[in-house]
């Protein structure tokens, strides 16, 4: 563990020319490296998150952008024999979320996920959203009411269900279903909101429905987001990392690594030569 | 291979041939096991019939056939079947749910698992032996409610444990990963995520266990269960404060198949009667049972669609 760089990250930044320095950081990865068991799935990532932004990773099926982002939530907490080294720090507290000692719990408490498949618990409509307010304890049934509205205009569902709160979440449309998970994880406030190929699942209609929605999200919650397709990365995104066989060839803003990419290997994919 | 049509024709009626012969071969394989328990039933309630008025239910066993009932026998059973529930289904269940969702998959967890499996096969009688040792004697329960629940318990612990597992395994891992995800942790995962939404088939093998352990006869037995009760155990509510007694725990008893067993091997006919009488009641429970298990099956399943 390398606690002693905990507080070098403002000098790194500064450092690196490509990019708009301005931007405040949110989160950092750092010779971030990751294992299943014996394979190692990331090689040393360095990338930067900046703040109420939109980072798009893209690369072709099994680059280790889902793995990638899956780290940022320690999902992969969850499955035995999988390892980490380096670090991801996260801001304005400069901490490095990926330290033992940092509870994985506190670190979902403020990154919240939306996956590739709508994954909306068998609960109401209301209950899905409310419920990662009632895991942190919240009773109060007009905040949970106000909330649960806020989230889901803000994932511009409201319109849509305003009047079936209280109907079960599995009655609603693929679209509908992977917007309401997006209240879901907006009700809690998160800092920064992790998607893994959120429109995979979709037809074209709700996916245009869905990177609107991404497109203004940035205002509220910095965003990282896995695309597989490179249309919705330019659509949506800020920033655009390229990774390939676990590390990361690219990062830059969106319209210098589709227009002018600096390594041959970007520029093959973005065209379509390979992936 | 040709395209004669002729010869396609022939292949196709000589295929159709064997498939009619199978379905045929099921039918008749089927109908073995249908029509035995038809046969069965019927010779059941065609010899236990006359038995069966109010009275049956309300008396205790006698000497005299006629006034022979079966009152004992149902409140032992029902009391023996409280005492299972109560011990096995919350320690079945919690099993499961540590075995599914908390142990960490290795060798000693392996092990385990291998032996809950095991111990669904094992002879009923076994269990019956390891309760005398343990329940009767080292705990000193004596022959009663308490040992006889206890010991069935203990024989439907393996099922419940099973089918909780298989239950909380047919929740899709999304749903697990959208709870962590929103900062869950495993205690607020399993209370709100995998036992509401694992309660259907968590019941379904509580009540198959529960019917399995009514008509277990052999470790009842074992335990010393008597076969001739004229009184009822003390009831659980009493007039004096605190207005609940656990008397009944340490009651002697008697269960339905054990009356059942004690009438049959009596010589006298209408004993016979008597047997096949009892028998029907507990048949009737076992079905209602199941069909209680069939309804929440249906009725989960058609709430919760993945």
């Amino acid at each position: 563990m390398v606690d002693q760089t905990d507080h070098s990250f403002s000098v790194d930044v500064a450092s690196r020319g490509d990019i708009d320095s301005v931007q405040g950081l949110k989160a950092e990865a750092r010779n971030l490296s990751f294992f299943y068991g014996a394979v190692q799935a990331l090689k040393s990532v360095n990338m930067p998150v900046y703040d109420s932004r939109v980072t798009a990773l893209i690369g072709p099926s099994g680059c280790g952008k889902s793995t990638f982002l899956r780290c940022f939530n320690r999902m992969h907490d969850l499955t035995d024999h999988t390892r980490y080294d380096g670090e991801i720090l996260f801001h304005p507290d400069n901490v490095n979320i990926l330290r033992k000692s940092v509870d994985p719990i506190e670190v979902r408490m403020r990154i919240g996920m939306v996956f590739q498949k709508p994954n909306p618990f068998p609960k109401s409509i209301f209950e899905n959203v409310a419920y990662g307010l009632r895991v942190r304890g919240e009773k109060n049934r007009s905040e949970l009411a106000d909330r649960v509205e806020t989230a889901l205009r803000d994932a511009s569902l409201w319109e849509e269900v305003s009047g079936r709160l209280d109907s079960m979440a599995f009655n609603l449309s693929g679209g509908q279903q992977q917007r309401l998970c997006i209240a879901r994880a907006l009700a809690t406030g998160p800092e920064l909101l992790l998607f893994d190929e959120p429109t995979s699942a979709l037809d074209p209609n709700a996916t245009a429905n869905i990177e609107d929605l991404i497109h203004r999200l940035r205002e509220k919650v910095t965003i990282l987001i896995v695309t597989h397709n490179m249309q919705q990365a330019a659509r949506v995104s800020d920033y655009t990392a390229f990774m390939y066989l676990g590390e990361l060839i690219e990062f830059s803003d969106t319209n210098t690594v589709f227009t002018n990419p600096n390594s041959k290997q970007t520029e093959d994919y973005i065209t379509g030569r390979y992936g | 291979m040709s395209n004669d049509p002729q010869a396609i024709r022939r292949l196709v009626v000589l295929g159709r041939r064997y498939d009619r012969l199978f379905a045929i071969v099921g039918m008749m394989a089927m109908m073995v096991g249908i029509l035995t328990l038809a046969v069965l039933l019927a010779g059941l309630i065609h010899d236990g019939a006359e038995r069966l008025n109010w009275d049956f239910f309300q008396n205790f066993p006698s000497r005299r056939a006629e006034r022979a009932g079966i009152l004992s026998a149902i409140v032992g059973s029902s009391l023996v079947m409280l005492i299972t529930a109560v011990t096995a289904i919350p320690l079945g269940v919690a099993a499961g749910v540590y075995l599914e969702e908390y142990a960490r998959r290795n060798w000693i967890t392996e092990i385990i698992e291998i032996n809950v499996t095991n111990l669904a096969g094992v002879p009923s009688i076994v269990y019956g032996l390891l309760a005398l040792g343990l329940f009767v004697y080292a705990l000193d329960f004596g022959q009663s409610i308490l040992s006889a629940g206890l010991t069935l318990a203990l024989m439907i612990l393996p099922v419940i444990i099973v089918s909780t597992r298989e239950a909380i395994r047919a929740i899709p891992g999304a749903i697990r990963e959208g709870a962590y995800a929103l900062g869950s942790t495993r205690w607020q995962l399993v209370r709100d995520h995998i036992l509401p939404y694992s309660t259907g088939g968590i019941l379904t093998g509580v009540i198959i266990g529960l019917a399995r352990a009514i008509g277990e006869t052999a470790p009842i037995i074992t335990i010393g269960a008597l076969t001739f009760i004229a009184f009822l155990p003390p009831s659980p509510v009493t007039g004096d404060f605190p207005f609940l007694s656990f008397e009944w725990l340490e009651s002697p008893f008697t269960v339905m198949p054990i009356q059942m067993f004690n009438w049959l091997s009596r010589p006298q006919a209408p004993f016979q009667v008597n047997a096949a009488a009892a028998g029907i009641v507990l048949v009737a429970m076992t079905l209602l049972m199941n069909g209680v298990a069939i309804w929440l099956r249906v009725r989960f399943r058609n709430r919760i669609k993945w």
